[in-house]
């Protein structure tokens, strides 16, 4: 998958996307391609804006200069109603699920189904079962978000953020703190449903093993830039300094191990109180 | 200087929060047609809000007005005026105590709920999941829960007054001995209902209006963390509990001059 993809193949489109947290730049002159039908990976140190790049995606972030455009449509310039029917063909997949604790686990994959469309319950019933089907979760219908493990609960999520049959689907760190069968379970998942159904998936991750693993294309960022894009094997052979040593976990290289301090001596033996 | 500063600095947090509080309420009463089609959500809140709220209300409903016929018959009996003792328990109920305890009790029990619910739904992203989901949490969340509390909040401190009134019967009728009669007739002459009922439903409903407000606006606007959604329901109980005491002064002062 290269970034010179045909127009047309392009479903997200960022260009110049500049944003500030008070005086601290987050992004500072971004552009990214995500083509259509691939899994592309959004890799980066923790505190580099991942998850506020998914949120200025959907629109529930604005960006201070530059424009997103999904779908040929540019997400900051809809009105409230273009915006949410937009979403209605977008998924996301938070980090913590964001299953609503009052419902039971088929109440929540049904939500968006009895909020959006006008399907009777037998017809909600039938796809709900074939959405937790798909996930592996259908005995787990009428259980309670608290009674689910973590794993479980991004699970749920991801057949509540797949109901609507979205065109994309977002997934803010889906492998964290999970066990190695989760983790496994979610990465053979998204691929999944990605090539199955067509859809678009941007995986936002510092996990490199599992999104290398199921990523066609991979854009690092760091310090409000894209640092490096391409292919996950490419990056690893033909990628800078800063890259290698992301890609292969390295302690110390051009991220340095210590945080910026005064000489250690003078730290210890010197006059600072 | 550094004082001045902070003044400074305070007065213009204090003013975007008002702001924020406000576009708020906007926002969430451009919810209400969506409400009046869904009248199912309004019906789950007036559960949560209004009738989980019904013991705490009926419980210190009783027991305020016991405490008023005591005192109230100790005091009017050294004038041989323990006849008037239904007025005296009824006017202080309706007028003053049924409104204000309750919106008290109100933003103690229910008002740090919603604040703690809505904190912890912003917390736990829920709010940004039904916002990616096309549902607007404004409309969705919050209308529904204000509606609620602006109809319970005069429906509670009635049940209050009502239930005052009782308590008030059965120490000074029942223990004391005044007059069943007399209880009952002399409240019935002297309890105006313009007045005395009206004019304690009104601020009752300002009380609804204003203590609901400012637990979703706490909610809604707190830190997303553990220790914002706790300073958010703290807020709440305290900032309300200020301002319906505030207003009471000035409603007060308006409608009996």
């Amino acid at each position: 998958m290269s970034l010179n993809s045909p127009a047309d193949d392009t479903l997200v489109r960022i260009r110049g996307l500049k944003f500030f947290r008070g005086t601290r730049a987050i992004f500072d002159g971004v552009d990214i391609d995500i083509p259509r039908g691939s899994v592309t990976a959004i890799m980066g140190p923790s505190g580099t804006g991942k998850t506020t790049l998914l949120k200025l995606i959907g629109g529930q972030l604005r960006p201070d200069a530059g424009t997103i455009e999904v779908d040929g449509q540019n997400v900051h310039a809809l009105s409230t109603a273009d915006l949410y029917r937009l979403r209605m063909r977008m998924g996301m997949l938070f980090q913590s699920g964001a299953l609503l604790t009052d419902l039971s686990v088929f109440e929540n994959v049904a939500y968006p189904l009895r909020e959006h469309t006008k399907l009777n319950s037998s017809m909600i019933r039938k796809l709900v079962l074939m959405k937790l089907e798909a996930v592996g979760l259908r005995g787990a219908y009428d259980l309670m978000p608290s009674e689910l493990s973590g794993g479980m609960a991004r699970r749920v999520a991801l057949a509540r953020a797949i109901a609507l049959d979205p065109m994309m689907i977002m997934y803010d760190e889906p492998f964290t703190g999970q066990d190695p069968i989760s983790m496994g379970v979610l990465v053979q998942l998204i691929r999944r449903l990605n090539d199955a159904a067509g859809i678009t998936s941007v995986v936002v991750s510092h996990d490199v093993a599992e999104a290398s693993e199921i990523a066609d294309l991979i854009y690092v960022i760091s310090d409000g830039r894209v640092i490096e894009s391409g292919a996950p094997q490419a990056l690893r052979e033909t990628g800078g300094e800063w890259t290698r040593q992301f890609m292969d976990g390295l302690p110390d290289g051009p991220v340095p191990f210590h945080f910026p301090a005064p000489e250690l001596e003078s730290d210890l033996f010197g006059d600072r109180t | 200087m550094e004082w001045l500063a902070q003044l400074g600095r305070s007065g213009v947090s204090f003013s975007a929060g008002l702001g924020r509080a406000h576009l708020l309420m906007l926002a969430m009463l451009r919810g209400l047609p969506q409400l009046v089609r869904r009248p199912r959500l309004l019906v789950e809140q007036l559960l949560s809000v209004g009738v989980l709220t019904v013991l705490i209300i009926a419980v210190s409903g009783v027991f305020v007005g016991m405490v008023l016929g005591l005192q109230g018959f100790y005091i009017l009996s050294r004038f041989g005026a323990e006849a008037t003792l239904g007025v005296m328990v009824a006017a202080s109920l309706v007028r003053e105590l049924g409104p204000v305890v309750t919106a008290l009790l109100f933003a103690g029990r229910a008002g740090s709920a919603l604040s703690a619910e809505i904190g912890l739904m912003k917390a736990t992203e829920q709010l940004s999941g039904l916002e990616m989901m096309a549902v607007n949490p404004e409309h969705r969340v919050l209308t529904p829960r204000l509606i609620a509390g602006i109809i319970s909040m005069p429906l509670l401190a009635a049940m209050f007054s009502m239930l005052g009134v009782y308590g008030g019967w059965f120490v000074g009728v029942g223990l004391l001995g005044v007059d069943e009669g007399t209880y009952w007739a002399q409240m019935q002459s002297q309890i105006d209902w313009d007045d005395d009922v009206l004019n304690g439903v009104i601020k009752s409903l300002v009380f609804g209006v204003v203590c609901t407000w400012i637990a979703i606006f706490q909610g809604y606007d707190c830190i997303p963390t553990s220790e914002g959604v706790s300073r958010a329901t703290t807020r709440t109980v305290v900032h309300s509990s200020l301002a319906v005491l505030g207003l009471d002064f000035v409603l007060t002062a308006l409608m009996f001059n």
